[in-house]
């Protein structure tokens, strides 16, 4: 049954560079990465070496505990190189792409007559698996799981997002594939949550086979977190997947054409960006091949993903698998005299959740903001302003100390099962003490499921 | 700006020449983070930051204490002034002796409880935080003006130490630290900071010369109205003690003796504005304190009978004392305080019911609030964990549902 929900705790940031919607196809890049660190908690073992050659669909390495789930290249090519970090972990696989795009041979997949099993034989042998991640842990689904539910939020209320409807114009076919697939792997409900305001794309509308809820409120209420806290709530034991909305569109469109077709709509984003309109890549597509010379390089920061959870890359790093936003912010590295630009100035002009500075009422329509974190990390002493944006049944501040001590006890019953670290993005924005509540939410999980599941 | 921020680069550099020196980092780096934002940046989760920080957040409460202090300067001259029969200043003149008086105490009380902090910073090589600057400002408001100054030093050490730093430092105290000085030094040398005597700067001077108006006792209303349950009282009838200047209006400007900031109420609620206009302390422990105050003040008026003291209208009582100062400075004390959004009402409303509960009911302690306060920050933790339980129940009972 469709849901009317309305997130009232939350907050929407408002900063400049939005994207306009005008789409660009860039050019393809002369090498694609894909990384096993946009997959957290993943141990690659790799099935090609440096020098092999590759097609589009070709699987690179896989899970080393889950040997079923393969990642695949983008692009057809030749392997460059393996990047490896501390401890020789792999970070990057680097692909030299072929002027044109050979795909591995397939059929298209006749959807209607999977069953369960058999769907699951499709997504895991094209590669497509990766797409679907689960709740709790926030991490590529389990494949011998039955979720009891399936949720894609139609709609994305991050600071700068890129527009779902945009993104999915003319998409119906695709993505209606891709939740014909997903329906076969759950035996509740496809969910998918859109907005109260404003009409959606047909691709949105016109679906079947999902259960629509429609949301109203500030961010997080794109996020799937606390779509799936009012909806259909996570208890101890039981397990939600999620996918992107576009991501659903790829699966769709590989099972329809059979070939991993893996390109989509990057919106780049942020005041030092400029020609920001959408762009049509591939996954794992070089940000280069964006940035070109649409954006500031002096003193900026390159965030593939949006500013509160994406992750920081190079100018010429790659784009993250599941981000569709590329963002372009100015660092802020610099020390601010206490009275004109830090922490004791009039405040008119930045931005701030909190009422001790007036732009909370007199402020501009949209904020100038950089990097810097505006003072230092600090022990827990400003409270209730977490909850302000927290739009749980759940007491974040003391499931962070749960996690902080490491109290596994204490952290299943303050609800981290419920909770991803995107959730806590905005908590950890509207920190007075600057914790990084993200990275500690992240440790808790990754105890969790190494003790619990 | 360059000038200034090419001294501390210098400083700094100077002093990471050797491992001596270099554990005098948090002393120039206290100055530097004060004097400018630090060039840190994210690393790691959310990119952009809120803008809000402690700093702020601290100096904000320190600006709401500033009509607090300068009321308390005046009324420390104009009391001086009204007892002592040899001189007649003006306004003026009563400020300036007010502001000699009162910045010995701000001076020590900021001396001695930095100084602690930056031993602490430097032993434990972190950052000086910025807790004290709060309680620093605090201590000397709630201090009668006649405590001898090596005791101010003395409880406020005492604070820091016993009160924060065992604990682990700003943000891990149990107990209020400015209430936790006032009551150190309330226990451990009751003499200077109870009784008729100490109250107006110079009385027992003033007494053992002559110069002594008749007629001033020295006491504050709420040692009056104590009185009236011992022997002698100071008036015949709680009528009398009203009209003898302690009017629902003559308290609510508070020109009577008392601890230097708390007695008026007037700059108390300039304070509590600002602090709630800038969203610095809760209105839930606000509201929540001054009803339980009400509540308790409106049961003891049931009970009153003979007794002239339980008889005081119950919004009047609270204008006595250290009930509003309380209210607005203390018990809103985001780290003492309970930290769950309900357990606020619950926290607010105990301290409130308590304070003015000891204050009546044992007038040996007319200053009932900071003992209540101080009960209530021990018992706060207790109130978040039984708020927290009921949010487990209730997402356990889910899964029964379902």
């Amino acid at each position: 049954m469709s849901k009317s929900i309305k997130i009232r705790k939350g907050l929407d940031i408002r900063i400049k560079g939005e994207a306009e919607k005008s789409s660009i196809e860039a050019p393809l890049s002369s090498t694609y990465a894909i990384k096993p660190t946009d997959f957290h908690g993943l141990i690659p073992k790799l099935l090609k070496k440096v020098g092999d050659h590759v097609k589009a669909g070709t699987p690179i390495f896989q899970d080393k505990y889950r040997d079923h789930i393969k990642y695949v290249s983008p692009v057809s090519g030749k392997i460059q190189e393996v990047k490896r970090g501390a401890k020789r972990k792999i970070l990057e696989v680097i692909i030299e792409a072929d002027k044109e795009i050979s795909y591995e041979a397939g059929v298209p997949v006749d959807i209607a007559s999977l069953d369960r099993e058999a769907a699951k034989e499709a997504l895991l042998a094209k590669g497509l698996w990766p797409f679907i991640k689960m709740r709790p842990i926030d991490v590529v689904a389990n494949y011998t799981d039955t979720p009891k539910s399936i949720f894609i939020s139609g709609f994305d209320s991050s600071p700068l997002a890129p527009d779902y409807d945009y993104l999915l114009y003319t998409r119906d076919k695709e993505f209606q594939a891709g939740v014909d697939i997903l329906k076969k792997l759950t035996e509740g409900n496809v969910n998918l949550q859109l907005r109260v305001k404003g009409g959606a794309d047909a691709s949105f509308t016109q679906v079947k086979k999902v259960v629509t809820n429609k949301v109203s409120g500030p961010h997080p209420a794109g996020n799937v977190g606390p779509q799936i806290h009012q909806i259909d709530p996570i208890n101890k034991g039981e397990v939600v997947w999620t996918v992107n909305a576009q991501d659903v569109a790829i699966i769709g469109r590989c099972l329809l054409t059979g070939r991993y077709d893996a390109s989509k709509l990057v919106a780049l984003t942020g005041s030092e960006a400029t020609n920001r309109k959408y762009y049509r890549v591939i996954i794992g597509a070089n940000a280069s091949d964006v940035l070109n010379g649409n954006s500031n390089t002096d003193n900026v920061r390159y965030i593939s993903g949006n500013v509160l959870t994406g992750a920081q890359i190079e100018a010429d790093g790659y784009i993250g698998f599941y981000d569709s936003q590329l963002t372009v912010v100015p660092e802020g590295n610099e020390h601010k005299f206490f009275l004109t630009k830090g922490w004791l100035e009039p405040g008119f002009k930045k931005l701030s959740n909190n009422s001790a500075y007036p732009s909370k009422i007199f402020g501009p329509k949209k904020f100038d903001v950089d990097t810097n974190l505006n003072g230092e990390e600090r022990a827990f002493v400003v409270t209730g302003e977490y909850e302000k944006v927290f739009p749980f049944d759940i007491y974040p501040v003391h499931l962070i100390k749960s996690v902080m001590i490491n109290d596994i006890d204490s952290m299943e019953k303050l609800g981290i099962y419920e909770v991803a670290p995107e959730d806590f993005a905005l908590c950890e924005f509207v920190c007075t003490s600057k914790i990084n509540s993200q990275e500690i939410v992240r440790e808790g999980l990754d105890v969790i499921h190494k003790e619990c599941m | 700006m360059k000038f200034l921020r090419n001294i501390f680069d210098n400083a700094h550099a100077k002093l990471n020449k050797s491992e001596k020196t270099k554990k005098l980092f948090p002393l120039v780096d206290s100055v530097d983070t004060l004097m400018f934002t630090p060039n840190h940046t994210t690393n790691g989760g959310a990119h952009i930051r809120d803008g809000i920080d402690l700093k702020r957040t601290m100096m904000f409460v320190i600006l709401a204490l500033i009509p607090c202090l300068l009321f308390g300067m005046y009324n420390v001259g104009l009391q001086h002034d009204l007892a002592n029969s040899t001189i007649e200043w003006s306004s003026f003149d009563q400020f300036l002796y007010g502001l000699m008086k009162v910045l010995p105490f701000v001076v020590v009380s900021y001396g001695a409880g930095l100084g602690v902090e930056f031993i602490f910073a430097i032993k434990n090589g972190h950052a000086v935080q910025e807790g004290y600057l709060v309680s620093g400002m605090l201590i000397p408001l709630i201090m009668p003006i006649d405590t001898p100054l090596w005791m101010v030093a003395v409880s406020v050490v005492f604070a820091v130490v016993i009160g924060k730093e065992v604990f682990g430092g700003t943000g891990m105290n149990i107990l209020n630290i400015a209430l936790t000085a006032r009551a150190f030094l309330f226990f451990a040398h009751p003499t200077s900071m109870s009784g008729n005597n100490v109250w107006i700067s110079g009385f027992k001077e003033m007494k053992e010369t002559g110069n002594l108006v008749d007629g001033v006792s020295g006491a504050t209303p709420l040692g009056d109205l104590a009185s009236f349950a011992q022997d002698q009282p100071a008036y015949s009838s709680l009528g009398g003690f009203i009209q003898d200047g302690h009017s629902f209006v003559e308290a609510m400007w508070g020109l009577y003796p008392g601890s230097i900031g708390e007695s008026s109420v007037f700059p108390i609620m300039l304070g509590a504005i600002f602090l709630l206009l800038t969203g610095i302390a809760s209105w839930r422990v606000m509201a929540s304190f001054f009803a339980g105050g009400l509540v308790m003040a409106l049961i003891l008026n049931q009970f009153a009978g003979e007794n002239a003291y339980m008889q005081l209208p119950a919004i009047h009582q609270l204008m006595y004392g250290g009930f509003l100062f309380g209210m607005v400075f203390m018990i809103t004390d985001p780290v003492t305080a309970a930290q769950t959004t309900k357990g606020k009402f619950f926290y607010g409303f105990l301290a409130g019911f308590l304070g003015i509960l000891i204050r009546v009911v044992n007038p040996a302690y007319p200053e009932g609030v900071m003992l209540a306060i101080l009960i209530a920050n021990v018992f706060a933790p207790l109130i978040d964990h039984m708020v927290i339980s009921t949010n487990i129940k209730r997402r356990l009972k889910r899964v029964k549902i379902a």
